[in-house]
């Protein structure tokens, strides 16, 4: 019992192979555009890829290769999808609401409205059954939502972003319930958030521009990121190029030329291989002129942004970061547009194989 | 008081256009015989006109609701090829000369027409019957139904049919659990126009369905053949007519329910 999918969309630039196992939560994190939804819409059957197939346990979801063309529609599919706003139906009670799964796949009202009592119970929010939703606040709707969705029994959970339209006082709560109610079941959920990304999922998949640039245990990926997107979650600076004899050469990026990064080999980094090199924007000092002689890395860049950063300024300049004292920001009179040095110590890079 | 931004003279303008509509119902009302104004509306004739008008324009409000849901879901749902011109073709009655359908129904359903024709082989005959007064307030009340339930179910957009349907609910129960319900305020305010509308119709029906009492006479007819003999009996009919379709634009036109707010909006 497996969930497979792997699907293009031309017109969306989508193209991904994943698989989930049978008790498996999977974040899904990427900027925005990079075909998230898209990839839960197709899962859904909301949207037809141009080609793919998926599977989920026995049944074909959809296959679009070859001569035979199966699609299953939505209803049939048992993939219930939670959006970003509840999406409660205004004209029905929260109970019924809950039902509404249990209803549609053939239970009697008193069957599905027993079901809809369980999973209103189940997510604490017993005491609404009788209200319409436009009674609920934000977070209660999306718990009901929530209870909605495990009522239609899905065997597989899709998430697009559920805690995204709640308030900063509701989103922990629901997140307490998702990671309740998602252990033991098979989702996929779409998040910007680190923490739900630990908190709620197995593993992660990182995506960029329509396909999946990185993937991995939830810790490992944010304890050594290979892409560009997880390094900025996990709040450290990534170069991306091929690992040397002590550091890495890296490639020619819209902001840098092609240079040599100094830095702590990993166990399994061979030279040759290709591999990016990590340091956390803290380990940055920032020069107006070049630092010289080794082991310290100095890289001329222009600054792009400055903004406060806990108790520090955090010095942007394209992809890379450092945190420097507002002192010394002062003293350096830096500005967007500065152009300055931004100088690291070679111990204080990792490097190791993308 | 709020600043409103319109310029003074717009209120002028304003009070013109009201008094437009307003002054000639006031004349009418003014004309009306009160001495005689009950019985002349409860005349056998008048009795019969308007329970034919009632009940045609009910059954031309049913028929619209039948054809005109499907029609505004094709228009608002998926965009397909043709879909403008089709658009086009259903509100096109909305700007034809009532007399021009009733001739295009007669060409279609006529003893000689299109269909008219095999129908009249079958042994069904419609042209000057009261089917044919149902078809002919139909034509002209349908595009009001399908304008004003394919707006609405553009504002409602898919999304909630999108999670239904991931919950199980087959396209049929979507629409009967989901969508109709959702869209009812906008259905029910189009099936008011268009009752409305069928109440209101003359040119076709005389032209499709003729002027025969207690069969294809309605109410407006009854009025129009009453005016050259007895005016006071049209100015009485008239202002049963004015009544009716008074509560008609106030059923319609009254302030949304709470629970019609959508959530987000409430919370």
């Amino acid at each position: 019992m497996s969930f497979h999918i792997d699907a293009t969309v031309r017109a969306r630039n989508l193209d991904v192979s994943l698989s989930l196992g049978q008790a498996e939560t999977v974040a899904i994190l990427g900027p925005n555009g990079a075909g998230k939804s898209t990839l839960l819409s197709v899962a859904a059957g909301l949207l037809r890829p141009d080609a793919g197939s998926a599977r989920l346990g026995e049944q074909v979801l959809f296959n679009l290769d070859g001569g035979s063309r199966v699609w299953t529609p939505p209803h049939l599919r048992g993939t219930a999808l939670l959006a970003q706003e509840p999406l409660l139906f205004p004209h029905l009670s929260v109970l019924d609401n809950v039902a509404f799964g249990p209803r549609s796949a053939g239970a009697s009202r008193a069957e599905s409205r027993e079901t809809a009592r369980h999973w209103l119970a189940e997510v604490d929010v017993m005491e609404f059954a009788g209200r319409k939703p436009g009674q609920l606040s934000g977070g209660q709707a999306q718990r009901v939502a929530v209870a909605r969705a495990l009522a239609a029994s899905p065997e597989l959970l899709l998430l697009d972003e559920p805690m995204s339209a709640l308030d900063i006082h509701a989103a922990p709560h629901l997140r307490r319930l998702l990671k309740r109610v998602l252990s033991g079941r098979r989702a996929l959920i779409i998040t910007h958030d680190v923490l739900d990304a630990l908190m709620l999922a197995d593993r992660v998949i990182v995506m960029e521009r329509g396909r999946i640039v990185e993937e991995g245990a939830t810790r490992e990926v944010f304890r050594r990121p290979r892409s560009q997107f997880a390094a900025g979650l996990a709040g450290v600076n990534l170069m991306a190029g091929t690992v040397t004899e002590d550091g890495l050469r890296t490639f020619v990026t819209a902001e840098l030329p092609s240079l040599h990064v100094a830095g702590h080999l990993d166990d399994e980094a061979e030279p040759g291989q290709p591999g990016v090199a990590a340091f956390p924007p803290s380990a940055v000092s920032i020069f107006l002129d070049a630092a010289h002689g080794s082991p310290r890395n100095s890289f001329p860049v222009a600054i792009t942004d400055l903004e406060p950063h806990g108790d520090h300024i955090r010095v942007r300049a394209g992809d890379l970061a450092a945190d420097i004292t507002p002192s010394a920001s002062a003293e350096l009179g830096l500005e967007p547009g500065s152009r300055v040095h931004f100088v690291v110590k070679a111990t204080a890079v990792q490097v190791y194989a993308a | 008081m709020n600043f409103s931004g319109i310029p003074r003279w717009v209120y002028g303008l304003a009070v013109v256009g009201g008094l437009f509509v307003l002054l000639p119902l006031a004349a009418m009302v003014a004309k009306v015989n009160w001495g005689q104004f009950i019985p002349l509306v409860t005349s056998d004739s008048s009795l019969t006109a308007l329970g034919l008008s009632l009940r045609t324009s009910a059954a031309s409000t049913a028929l619209c609701v039948v054809l005109g849901i499907p029609l505004a879901l094709v228009l608002a749902r998926r965009p397909f090829r043709g879909q403008r011109l089709l658009r086009a073709f259903v509100l096109l009655p909305l700007v034809l000369p009532p007399v021009v359908g009733g001739i295009a129904l007669l060409y279609t359903f006529g003893r000689q027409g299109l269909l008219g024709k095999s129908l009249e082989l079958a042994g069904i005959q419609i042209a000057f019957s009261t089917t044919a007064v149902v078809l002919a307030q139909t034509f002209v009340a349908l595009p009001f139904l399908v304008v004003s339930l394919e707006g609405a179910l553009r504002t409602a957009g898919n999304r909630y049919e999108a999670v239904a349907a991931t919950l199980g609910a087959r396209p049929t129960t979507i629409l009967r659990r989901v969508t109709v319900p959702m869209v009812l305020p906008g259905l029910a305010s189009g099936a008011v126009l268009s009752f409305a509308r069928s109440l209101g119709e003359f040119g076709a029906t005389l032209t499709f369905a003729g002027s025969l009492q207690g069969v294809t006479r309605t109410l407006p007819l009854e009025i129009y053949l009453q005016r050259e003999t007895d005016a006071d009996a049209a100015v009485a009919l008239s202002l049963v007519l004015v009544a009716v379709a008074v509560i008609v634009v106030g059923l319609s036109y009254r302030r949304p329910r709470r629970a019609d707010i959508p959530a987000e909006a409430a919370a």
